[in-house]
This record gives C-alpha cells, sequence and structure tokens, in this order.
C-alpha cells in the first residue's frame, strides 16, 4: 500500500541519498508505468532519478551528488503493449479498454510486435547489448488503476543492457566550452502502463481512466554516472532527442512534460546539496522513509508469455515465419541518422559552430524549419544559421511560440534571404519585412517591400547627388572628420541613409562618401 | 438415446432418428430430474433450445457442421461463456456475465454444439472433492446406481443409506457427473493437477488432460497457468478424440499454444500391440494405494504383456517430491492469478467505502473462501523477496527434475506408461471431509499432478467396478504432443476391459424416493 501512497506526493521520482561505501545507488520506489498519476498527464517520457551523494575527500565540499536515472518513455505505437487496444491520446475516458487491459479473468497477454522492434532500435540507437531471449516478470502491488494487480515487466532479463548514452555539456560560461559526457545505460526493458486515478477529494471519490492502462512503455535504466541535475537533464534531453528520431517514441506530446520535468530536475540538483530527501509534495526535506523502501514487489516470471526469442540473420531458423521472427540485423539497418551524427553532419556540411547545431535539434521542429529554409534559398548557410537562430528563435521564444505555430514560413523566410542576398534590400530593411511577416498579414517578402518602398537605391547616380548635397549642408560634420575625429563618417552614412529613406546599403554610402572627401 | 456415445448419438442425428431440439429437451429434463446431484451451476435452457432450433434448421438443409453438430454438452464453470454467468463457484465472480466466450467454447459452438449449462466445481477449481464451491458439493451418480445400491444392500444395514452419497472427484466433479448421469455427451473440465482426470475415474467416464500448449487456455479462469490445461470428459475414449480434434491448434489469443497446425484425427483400432513398450513406474506403488486399485493395474499390465507388448517397470525418481512442488508453484501463481479480484472492475464487491485499501480487504475477505485466502496467503509468502530463491525458485527446479524424469523414461523406449488415477474409488462425503481441502488435494494429486508439472498428455480411462460396485480409472501417460498415440493404446485398453455402463434406470425413471431421502440426507448433515 505505501508505494501508490508515496505516488501522490512525489511524482515520478525519487532522491536517495547514501554514504559511500553503503553501495551506490538505491533503485527504489513503486513501479514505473504507475510511478506517474493523475497529475502526470499524457507524457510520454517520465523519468525517476536516484541520487545518491559521496563522501568527497578531503578539501572538497562535504557531499557531492550522483545523479541515476530510471526513464520511462510511451513507445510509439497504435496499440498497446498486450493488447489489440488503440493508443490514443485524449480520447474519452474507459473508450480504449480491452477485456485484458480491464483484467477480465480468463484474458492473456499477447505481445506486440512493434513495441519490440520498438525497444531493440532503442537498445541499437544506445549501444546496448540486445539479449537473444528475454523474460517477463510480474510485479505485484494493489493500486485502483493497475487492474490485474501487478504489472508485466522485465526485472530479470530485460530486452537489452550494457548501453551508453553520449551528452554534451557546458562548462563554464561560455557557450563553446562543450564537453561530451558519457552515462552508461544498464538495461531497457519493455513493460505496461498503468490507468489513471482522478481523485476527487471533495466526494472523497477516486475515478479510475484504463484507457492508458497496457500501453507500452520503455524503461530505461541509467547508471548514476551524472553528477548534478543539469547533467541529468541534458542527458534526458539528448535521449528524447535520441527517442524521436527514432520513432519510438513521440516525443512532441511529451514537451511541455519534459520542460517541466527538466526544470523540477534542475531545482532538484540545488536541493541536493542541503538535503537528504525532498518531498514533492511538501516542498521540504523531509527523513527518508523506511516503509517504502521495502515494499515487496513479490516478482515472479510471467508464465502466459514465453520467453522472448531476438533473432539476427545468422541465426534465423530457415523457413520461420517472417511475422513470427525479429530479425535485428534487419532493424539495425533501418535505423535513421541519430542527432549526433545529425550534428556533427550540420558542422561539416553548413560550417556551423557545434552550440548552433545544438540549438537547431533541441527545438522540436527547428531543424526541419532551418533545412527548408536551406533548400529554397540562395543565400549562404552562415547567413541562414544566423536568422534561423538569432531572428526567427527569438521570435519566437519571445512569444513562447512552437517552431509549428510560426507565423512565418520557411518559404517566406528563403524569399526574405534571396532578397538580401542580392542586395535588394538592405539587413536593417530585411529585418522590418521580417517583423511585417510575423504580423502574418498574408504578404509575401518582395510585396512587403514593394509597399514600404524598402529596396535600395539601384541608381549610382542618385546616390552619389545625395551624398554630395548632405555634406554640402553639414560642413560642421565633415570639419569635425577632417579633424580627425573618425567616428564622425558614421553620422555622415547616417544622415545620407535618412535622406535615403533607409533604402541604400551602409557600405555603398561609405565608399561614396569617402571618395567625395578625398577628391 | 442419450446412454449412447457422442459419435453414435451424431450418428443418429445425421440420420434423421432424432432431431437436435428433441436430444436437447431430453438433455435438459434430465438434467431436471438429477437436479439433486448439483452438477451444473446454471442451467442454460434458452440457450442450449436456440442453438438445438439453428442445429435443426443446418440438419434439414442438409449443411450439418460435423460430428459435434446437436450435441448437447457442458462446460465447467470457470471458462468464460459470452452472457452466461460465470462464477468459479465463488461468492467473488457470483451475477459475473463474461463478455466473452472462452476459445475452447467458442469452437464447440463454432462445431454446432449445444451448451447445456456450466457445470459445478470447486471454488476457483481448487480441490479434488467437488465439495468446497459455494453452490455445495456434487454428488456421485454412482451413489445412486444399481450396481453400488445392490453391493451396499449386501454390505451394510445402514437405514439412511442416501446420508451416504458419494464425491466426484474433483475440481471438476460437476463435469464428470453431468457426462456419467448422461446429461450431456461431452464436458469441458479442466486440469491443473488431476482435476479432469481424478473426477473421471471416479464417476466411471474417460478424462483426458491434453498436451500443455495444444490447447488454448484463453478464457479459462485460471488457476495456475504455467500447469493448466482445458479437459475433456466423455463416455468413450473415442468420443475424447473427436473433441480434442476440435479443440486443439493454435489459438492467436493465447502465446503458449503450439504454433503447428493440428488437423481433427479419428482413432484407428489397434489390432497388434507387440510393437508397444509400457512403462510401469515403480514410485506409484505408495503404501496408500488401494488393494483393489493394485490388483487392477496389474491385470491391465499383465493384459499388455499378454497381447505382446513389452511391460517394463521404470523410475520416475523424483515423484516423491512433486506434491510440495506443486504447492510452493500453484500457490504462488494462485496469489498472483487471484489479486486482480479486487472488486473494482467485475465481481463481488463489499459495502465498506472508507477507503479504497478497507474495500480491497472486505471484498477479498467476503468474496474468497478458506482455502482461496489459504493459498494466496501461502503463495505471496514463497514470492516474497527473501523467499523466493529458497522455495520458488527451488520449486522450479525440482519441477524440471520432475519433468526430466518423463523425458528420461520415454528416452528409453517407452511408448506409455500406465498408472494408477487414483488411490481408491469414490469415497462417502461424510468421510471426505473427515480431512481438510489442503490435505485431501496433497493426497487425491498424487499420480496426476506430475504430469502437469511436465505438460504431458494423460488420460483416465475406467477399468471396473470396486467390490462396492464403484468405478476405479487407470491413467495413460504420452510423449508431450503425442496426444493421438496416447488415445490409440488407451481406446485399445478400453475395448479389452469392457467397462459396465452406469445403470441410473430407477434413477431416471422415478426421481421421487431420491428427491426426499435428499431432504433426509440434508437435515441429517446439520
Amino acid at each position: 500500500m505505501a508505494a501508490p501512497m508515496l505516488r501522490w506526493c512525489c511524482p515520478g521520482r525519487r532522491f536517495a541519498f547514501a554514504r559511500v561505501g553503503c553501495g551506490s545507488c538505491h533503485r527504489r520506489g513503486p513501479p514505473t508505468g504507475s510511478t506517474s498519476n493523475g497529475k502526470r498527464g499524457q507524457s510520454s517520457v517520465a523519468q525517476q532519478p536516484h541520487i545518491t551523494a559521496q563522501k568527497p575527500r578531503k578539501g572538497e565540499p562535504e557531499w557531492a551528488a550522483v545523479v541515476g536515472l530510471e526513464i520511462h518513455a510511451q513507445i510509439a505505437s497504435n496499440s498497446k503493449l498486450f493488447s489489440g487496444s488503440q493508443v490514443c491520446f485524449a480520447a474519452p475516458p474507459n473508450s480504449l479498454v480491452s477485456f485484458f487491459d480491464a483484467s477480465l479473468p480468463g484474458t492473456l497477454p499477447v505481445l506486440n510486435r512493434r513495441c519490440v522492434e520498438a525497444a531493440v532500435m532503442t537498445g541499437l540507437a544506445l549501444d546496448c547489448h540486445i539479449n537473444r531471449k528475454s523474460l517477463f516478470d510480474r510485479k505485484h502491488y494493489f493500486y485502483a488503476d493497475l487492474p490485474a494487480g501487478y504489472q508485466i515487466t522485465q526485472q530479470r532479463l530485460p530486452i537489452a543492457v550494457n548501453g551508453s548514452l553520449a551528452y554534451s555539456v557546458y562548462v563554464g560560461r561560455k557557450p563553446s566550452q562543450m564537453v561530451t559526457r558519457t552515462v552508461r545505460v544498464k538495461q531497457i526493458q519493455l513493460e505496461q502502463d498503468s490507468g489513471k486515478s482522478l481523485h476527487d477529494d471533495l466526494r472523497s471519490q477516486t475515478l479510475i481512466d484504463l484507457n492508458r492502462a497496457g500501453i507500452g512503455l520503455l524503461e530505461l535504466v541509467l547508471e548514476p554516472d551524472m553528477s548534478c541535475g543539469e547533467e541529468a537533464a541534458t542527458a534526458v534531453r539528448e535521449l528524447q532527442l535520441i527517442l524521436q528520431a527514432l520513432g519510438t517514441s513521440q516525443a512532441n506530446m511529451a514537451d511541455y512534460e519534459i520542460q517541466r520535468q527538466i526544470n523540477e530536475l534542475e531545482n532538484g540538483g540545488e536541493i541536493l546539496n542541503e538535503t537528504r530527501s525532498f518531498d514533492f509534495k511538501l516542498g521540504c526535506t523531509v527523513p527518508m522513509r523506511d516503509k517504502e523502501g521495502k515494499q515487496d514487489y513479490r516478482f515472479m516470471p510471467e508464465p502466459n508469455l514465453p520467453p522472448l526469442l531476438l533473432y539476427d540473420s545468422g541465426s534465423l531458423p530457415s523457413g520461420a515465419d517472417p511475422q513470427q521472427v525479429i530479425n535485428i540485423d534487419q532493424l539495425r539497418e533501418r535505423l535513421p541518422e541519430l542527432p549526433r551524427v545529425t550534428r556533427q553532419r550540420l558542422v561539416q556540411q553548413y560550417g556551423m559552430l557545434p552550440e548552433h547545431s545544438c540549438v537547431l535539434l533541441n527545438e522540436v521542429g527547428l531543424l526541419e524549419f532551418f533545412q527548408n529554409v536551406i533548400k529554397e534559398t540562395r543565400a549562404e548557410p552562415k547567413k541562414v544559421t544566423s536568422w534561423v537562430l538569432n531572428t526567427f528563435l527569438g521570435f519566437l521564444k519571445q512569444q513562447n511560440l512552437a517552431v509549428s505555430e510560426s507565423p512565418v514560413t520557411p518559404s517566406a523566410l528563403a524569399e526574405l534571404l534571396d532578397l538580401l542576398d542580392r542586395k535588394a534590400i538592405s539587413a536593417p530593411a530585411a529585418k522590418q519585412v521580417f517583423e511585417e511577416l510575423w504580423r502574418n498579414e498574408g504578404k509575401t517578402p518582395a510585396q512587403i517591400v514593394a509597399e514600404k518602398k524598402l529596396e535600395l537605391l539601384q541608381d549610382p547616380e542618385a546616390l552619389e547627388q545625395l551624398c554630395r548635397s548632405t555634406l554640402e549642408a553639414h560642413p560642421d560634420v565633415v570639419m569635425d572628420l577632417k579633424r580627425g575625429n573618425p567616428r564622425a563618417i558614421n553620422k555622415l552614412i547616417g544622415l545620407v541613409r535618412k535622406a535615403t529613406l533607409g533604402r541604400a546599403d551602409p557600405t555603398a554610402i561609405k565608399e561614396v562618401l569617402e571618395r567625395q572627401l578625398s577628391s | 438415446m442419450l446412454g449412447r456415445t457422442l459419435r453414435e448419438v451424431s450418428v443418429a442425428l445425421k440420420q434423421g432418428q432424432i432431431t437436435p431440439t428433441e436430444l436437447c429437451q431430453r438433455c435438459l429434463s434430465l438434467i431436471k430430474k438429477t437436479k439433486f446431484l448439483n452438477a451444473y451451476i446454471t442451467v442454460s435452457e434458452e440457450v442450449a433450445l436456440k442453438q438445438a432450433e439453428e442445429s435443426e434448421k443446418r440438419y434439414k438443409k442438409g449443411h450439418s457442421l460435423g460430428d459435434l453438430d446437436g450435441i448437447p454438452i457442458a462446460v465447467k464453470d470457470n471458462f468464460s461463456t459470452s452472457g452466461i454467468e460465470t462464477t468459479c463457484a465463488s461468492n467473488m465472480l457470483k451475477g459475473y456475465v463474461p463478455p466473452y466466450n472462452a476459445t475452447v467454447v467458442q469452437k464447440l459452438l463454432d462445431q454446432g454444439a449445444l451448451l447445456m449449462g456450466k457445470t459445478n466445481l470447486d471454488e476457483f477449481a481448487m480441490g479434488s472433492g467437488s465439495t468446497d464451491g459455494i453452490f455445495g458439493p456434487v454428488k456421485n451418480p454412482w451413489s445412486y446406481s444399481k450396481q453400488y445400491r445392490e453391493k451396499r444392500k449386501q454390505n451394510s444395514h445402514s437405514e439412511n443409506e442416501d446420508s451416504n452419497w458419494l464425491i466426484t472427484g474433483g475440481s471438476s466433479g460437476g463435469s464428470a457427473a453431468a457426462v456419467s448421469a448422461f446429461t450431456c455427451f461431452a464436458a469441458l473440465g479442466s486440469d491443473t493437477g488431476g482435476s479432469t482426470r481424478n473426477p473421471a475415474a471416479h464417476c466411471g467416464v474417460v478424462g483426458l488432460k491434453p498436451s500443455y500448449g495444444l490447447v488454448s487456455r484463453h478464457g479459462l479462469i485460471p488457476l495456475v497457468n504455467s500447469m493448466d490445461v482445458p479437459g475433456i470428459l466423455t463416455r468413450c475414449v473415442d468420443d475424447a478424440a473427436t473433441v480434442l480434434g476440435v479443440l486443439a491448434g493454435h489459438d492467436p489469443k493465447d502465446s503458449t499454444t503450439i504454433q503447428d497446425p493440428v488437423k481433427p484425427f479419428t482413432l484407428p483400432s489397434l489390432t497388434d500391440v507387440s510393437k508397444l513398450c509400457i512403462g510401469i513406474p515403480k514410485e506409484y506403488l505408495t503404501p496408500e494405494l488401494s488393494s483393489e486399485v493394485q490388483s487392477l493395474w496389474s491385470k491391465a499390465a499383465n493384459l499388455f504383456e499378454s497381447e505382446g507388448a513389452k511391460v517394463t517397470e521404470v523410475s520416475l525418481p523424483h515423484t516423491s517430491y512433486s506434491i510440495v512442488c506443486y504447492h510452493v508453484l500453484c500457490t504462488s501463481e494462485v496469489a498472483s492469478n487471484m489479486a486482480r479480484f479486487d472488486g473494482l472492475e467485475y465481481g463481488h464487491r463489499c459495502d465498506s467505502d472508507v477507503s479504497t485499501e478497507a474495500m480491497y480487504a472486505a471484498t477479498r475477505r467476503e468474496g474468497f473462501n478458506d482455502v482461496v485466502r489459504g493459498r494466496i496467503l501461502s503463495g505471496n509468502f514463497f514470492l516474497l523477496k527473501e523467499n523466493y530463491e529458497n522455495y520458488f525458485v527451488k520449486a522450479q527446479k525440482v519441477r524440471r527434475l520432475i519433468a526430466n524424469d518423463f523425458v528420461n523414461v520415454f528416452n528409453s523406449g517407452v511408448d506409455v506408461l500406465l498408472t494408477p488415477t487414483t488411490l481408491s474409488e469414490a469415497v462417502p462425503y461424510t468421510e471426505f471431509i473427515k480431512e481438510d481441502n489442503r490435505t485431501r488435494s496433497a493426497q487425491d494429486d498424487i499420480f496426476t499432478q506430475a504430469v502437469n508439472m511436465a505438460g504431458l498428455p494423460a488420460v483416465s480411462v475406467p477399468v471396473a467396478l470396486s467390490s462396492q460396485g464403484l468405478p476405479i480409472g487407470l491413467q495413460f501417460i504420452g510423449r508431450a504432443f503425442c496426444d493421438q498415440q496416447l488415445l490409440i493404446v488407451a481406446k485399445w485398453f478400453e475395448k479389452q476391459v469392457q467397462f459396465p455402463v452406469i445403470q441410473l434406470q430407477e434413477l431416471m425413471d422415478d426421481c421421487s424416493s431420491v428427491f426426499e431421502n435428499e431432504k433426509l440426507a440434508s437435515v441429517s448433515l446439520k
């Protein structure tokens, strides 16, 4: 009973401290899928850090934190892990519940091939050893949203083990100081999610929604190789990118949740230095409760599922029905480009800084946006990178919008950058056009340029004329310049620009002015 | 007509000697007459008559679905039946109406069989007497047979002879009694440690436990998932083969069923047994074995030998560990399987709404009997982290040793093993309840449960009547997935022994005396 109750005060995470020598990482707490409660919402990724602290050597601060993580990612699949029920976000309560999901007596689990493939692909992407034989176990505890009274998971022999996850963190203040860290992946296991309990405190009732019950989860156990909440958050973000790239988990749905949890993790990381245990509900530190640590899940083998056997091209039994066997080598061939490789490619192909490649990948949809702009414009990749990362992303952030919600399409930005590239408009004018585009009045950049008369002064004779009259009208500034004030030229340029209504390129103005002054 | 075998009545249906509706009505009428046997928990009269009507239409058009079309059958009340209450003889599932059919039930219905009703059992199939369900004990039809009554008159001078009615064995006692009393032509039981074979032996019918994985468990409310197998109870071996032919094969809803296709089969009649090797496991000769059963066992062995078969003593050295090993594995799985009965989604729910935990506790206290709760408690103890290695893991290792015993014997050239099914013939209820359920289950499963540990096919065939006029069965055990070969040998043996038909004429003609005595019996029990 203890574990389910615990889930209320501590949604989805555990903190534990131990002195060195007492064993490093304490895996505790309630079962996975169910770690999430009603508050969790429809997230596809949830994690459970176990943080231990090590007694430091002399001269160092008192404690050093060690963070391990248990991450639960909802597998992107049309149906549940062991039943044919549909998986669908925001369906009416209890509308996606098969007889098996409701644990009707006599029903049996039938393993979903898609979920196994997702686990294998994730394992391959994380350099795991894929177990050719893995087993399913029952993990028992009573909770209202766990209809069978047990969760089917892979405790003894999971589908994948001994992998690693590389992630980059900033050290110091400068963004260029990035280092790659690695966290070991202990195991990846397949397991069922639980249903949702909705507690109505007013009527002291609990309502159960079983739509989520039985959805396939990947539980990824990361060894306590991380040293702070920020590292943990970065590792989780990297993992999320990998799952997205693989398509094994729909990460976009969980974006909000991820961010929320990352924030909490980072906050948690700070709290660590001072506390022994943190209670999320009370919002304060509390002594650890022994009772919960002793929760006995009475694991036993799931007798209704034979061992899960996987093959490679060498071990594939001859004459096997392809529908009945899973070939690891075939899945390996289907692996898409992973985020780390994508970033390397961006750096090489477009000459961008590594941290820029990180930003492009970290924002959902931004890479695709960038690539679409690149495809349609003749502007330099560096220019495109700068515009996408500074201007475009800046606008998004300011209004707290996702890339998919942007009023500016990749084509519009590409067109704008083309205008800039062939010097039809000046850089400041381009900014102005962008602002107009953001207002989303259905106009193309060319239309805006024409309407606002923003095109650069193309007639050299007219520019010569304007420069000459400006010099004549401001002898004091010219004098100032001749006395050796280098900044006076800028003032002149500004005056000319004003006269051209901003339609002349400052570089061109400067050229003309200098020539006229020296003659 | 009702005394015929399934095959015989199937021929009669095809030849138009009787219509499915007539047959159905006769069975229903006999079910009513034999209500005091308590073989049925639910009689699905309307469903059966409707199915009979459909079947009749098919026969009229000449589109019969096969041997089972129009045949009355019964199903143990732990198989899910769509729209028909499925109780497992437990308060926990009283009033529970499943929304789906077990695969085996669906397969029978797809073949045109008529579902007469759901048969009685021990609560959640936990027992060996069919005495421990909430609907009361099942009475063995042989208690009312001419054969038994005549012997009793000779042997005893008891005035109140009907208070000494006999148990059916269990836990599929209702199904065995239903077939034995001619209320249906075949019945489904379940067999986890002998629950089909044991009552079959006590009720003088054939009880087949197929190989694990040959028949789907989908819809069978589990006792021990790794040992449960749907069982078949019929009046002769051929009938069991017919039903098995319909039920066997892969079920996408049960991942433990074999992938290979299985075709319906008919059993050839064996004329020559000289190429057969029959093994007699010496460990099955226990001190508790009644002399009558022992003597019939040796006679059977001699019969094979005299007909030219090779009969050889073999050893299954780990047999004696089977009981305790079974206890650990069975209770552990029970503890797990019973966890779902919490009163939330279906079944009994107590009135208490103080808290979810209080509701669970009261619901389970009210819903399960002592036997079930006792097994849950033991099972949870064995599964505790601190006990798991010492009990569950060890029991699994012993299970492997027991299974290997059989493998070794079959590898040594033995085709089929011949053993007793039970220690003795059926005992009176008053005698049976002197021991508790656990003791009885341990004693009564002694010859049958090792087979479940090994997943082998086994069949109990009625051999002869005891000196008391009660049936005694012997068990044949076959190689895994050699169910057909097993049945061929059983069929040959059945033909040799010519087991007598139960004489229930008195019972069927006039039940008034029985009903009166029934009242007396129930009074005297209190």
